[in-house]
């Protein structure tokens, strides 16, 4: 890991491995949607609605990835210092913020018809909430500093200590029996769903996954750059003072 | 044990020469709670339903307003340097400064809680669990806060972020002591809603001290 602490290595890996994540997560997502809405069956109860799971399933198992990758990034930087884990939790913020509000609202739109309401306050939507305003502290946090290395330092520690929402998240369909349905894929004994259907919400969950990376390395890159800017921006203003010094 | 009396006493003088202003906390609480009556109408039944979900919010509202004072002064004046460099673990100095801050805040909020009960014609059977959850609840609040406000630390905007920071953290204690009440006035069971609040308040006394030096530690650096 520390081979890729080095921020030029990480841009000259990242540069290679760049489009190559963008046309994966392109074909995996098409490939996905495709399949999700022409070559998959309707659902017997909720007919062609169920079309919807596609994108709000693995849109929220995303907002739990990245939160998780954060927490992980978050842990790297406070124990090893790595250089590039502060910037990778920082740049990972705002894509996971998406996916959880693209989760809540499509899980909202799917509620109406399904439910009959756009919003209950069970034990799930409860917590992904939780999980939104999580990621929303974060970034107000990383913010809210002049001196940037302490913005990442404090935010770090937050990611940490609201990392108990995630299994909270995760457990709180069997925990309560509420409205949400139960876990149908990432539980014991397996996926409990037919394959034609899991076949493009799984595409559908690495394309996202993909996509995330994609984006990931994109903010990363502008993070060094601007890293960089501000560095040299400095020297514009410190140089004459140490051209005599 | 002595030394961590000592810091508890010194937190308590402090607060007394600063006049007690923590208290204003208190009168927060109650303007607070009385705004609803205004907004809600004064019906007595509509009052005494909702009557717990007001009490716990605003009581939560409070104690985070007060949560800034319990680093934000040492830390300007340069007192929490001298502590952090003492002999005395960090854990145990903020340990003591939580305790002197709920003493001086979340004990105060608990006193007034009944009179505000009767205001909003809270049932009698919910006022000794009230009390009971709130005895559990409020040193919770100060505990998780001290949490948010070792991270702002020399942040600008320092108060209006430890609430984003901070309340989300907030509301499984805010779930469970209005589960607890409400429970006790429907007739129901509420030991479960208790013993909850009490395991929250264990698992933070474990954790927030530790996070909060963690989070001093990193602002002082």
């Amino acid at each position: 890991m520390h081979r890729f602490a080095n921020p030029k290595r990480f841009m000259r890996l990242s540069g290679v491995l760049l489009p190559w994540t963008a046309g994966l997560s392109i074909v995996l997502i098409g490939a996905g949607i495709y399949l999700a809405l022409f070559g998959s069956p309707s659902d017997y109860q909720q007919g062609q609605s169920v079309r919807m799971m596609y994108v709000h399933v693995p849109a929220a198992w995303m907002s739990l990835f990245c939160y998780t990758s954060m927490a992980v990034a978050a842990a790297v930087a406070l124990i090893w210092k790595h250089p590039l884990a502060d910037l990778a939790a920082k740049s990972a913020a705002p894509i996971g913020a998406c996916f959880t509000f693209l989760a809540l609202v499509t899980g909202s739109l799917w509620g109406k018809p399904m439910w009959g309401t756009w919003w209950v306050w069970d034990a799930r939507l409860t917590s992904v909430l939780i999980l939104f305003f999580l990621y929303l502290g974060y970034m107000a946090l990383i913010n809210a500093f002049d001196d940037p290395t302490r913005g990442y330092r404090a935010a770090s520690i937050l990611v940490l200590v609201g990392f108990v929402n995630v299994p909270i998240i995760k457990f709180s369909v069997d925990w309560w029996n509420t409205l949400h349905q139960p876990a149908s894929v990432f539980k014991m004994g397996g996926p409990a769903i037919h394959p034609s259907m899991l076949t493009p919400l799984l595409l559908v969950g690495v394309g996202y996954t993909t996509y995330f990376l994609w984006v990931l390395m994109v903010r990363m890159r502008t993070e060094i750059l601007a890293g960089k800017i501000r560095a040299a921006r400095l020297r514009q203003v410190r140089g004459p003072v140490s051209a005599e010094g | 044990m002595d030394r961590f009396i000592r810091l508890v006493g010194r937190d308590l003088r402090l607060a007394q020469r600063h006049g007690f202003d923590s208290l204003l906390v208190v009168v927060f609480f109650v303007i607070a709670v009385v705004l609803f009556p205004f907004g809600v109408g004064p019906e007595p039944n509509i009052l005494a339903r909702i009557a717990a979900g007001i009490i716990w919010v605003a009581a939560l509202l409070a104690s985070m307003l007060s949560l800034e004072r319990l680093l934000q002064a040492d830390y300007e004046d340069g007192s929490l340097e001298l502590l952090v460099l003492s002999p005395v673990t960090l854990e145990v100095i903020v340990l003591a400064k939580i305790l002197a801050h709920w003493l001086t805040t979340g004990l105060p909020l608990i006193i007034a809680a009944p009179l505000l009960a009767v205001l909003l014609n809270m049932n009698v059977e919910g006022f000794a669990i009230l009390i009971l959850a709130l005895l559990l609840g409020t040193p919770t609040l100060s505990l998780m806060g001290a949490v948010g406000a070792g991270l702002i630390l020399g942040s600008r905007r320092g108060g209006v972020l430890l609430s984003l920071l901070v309340l989300p953290l907030y509301i499984p204690v805010l779930i469970f002591g209005v589960g607890a009440v409400d429970a006790a006035i429907a007739g129901f069971a509420f030991k479960a809603q208790i013993l909850i609040l009490a395991g929250l308040f264990l698992g933070t006394l474990a954790l927030c001290p530790w996070a909060t030096a963690a989070a001093i530690r990193q602002a002082l650096e």
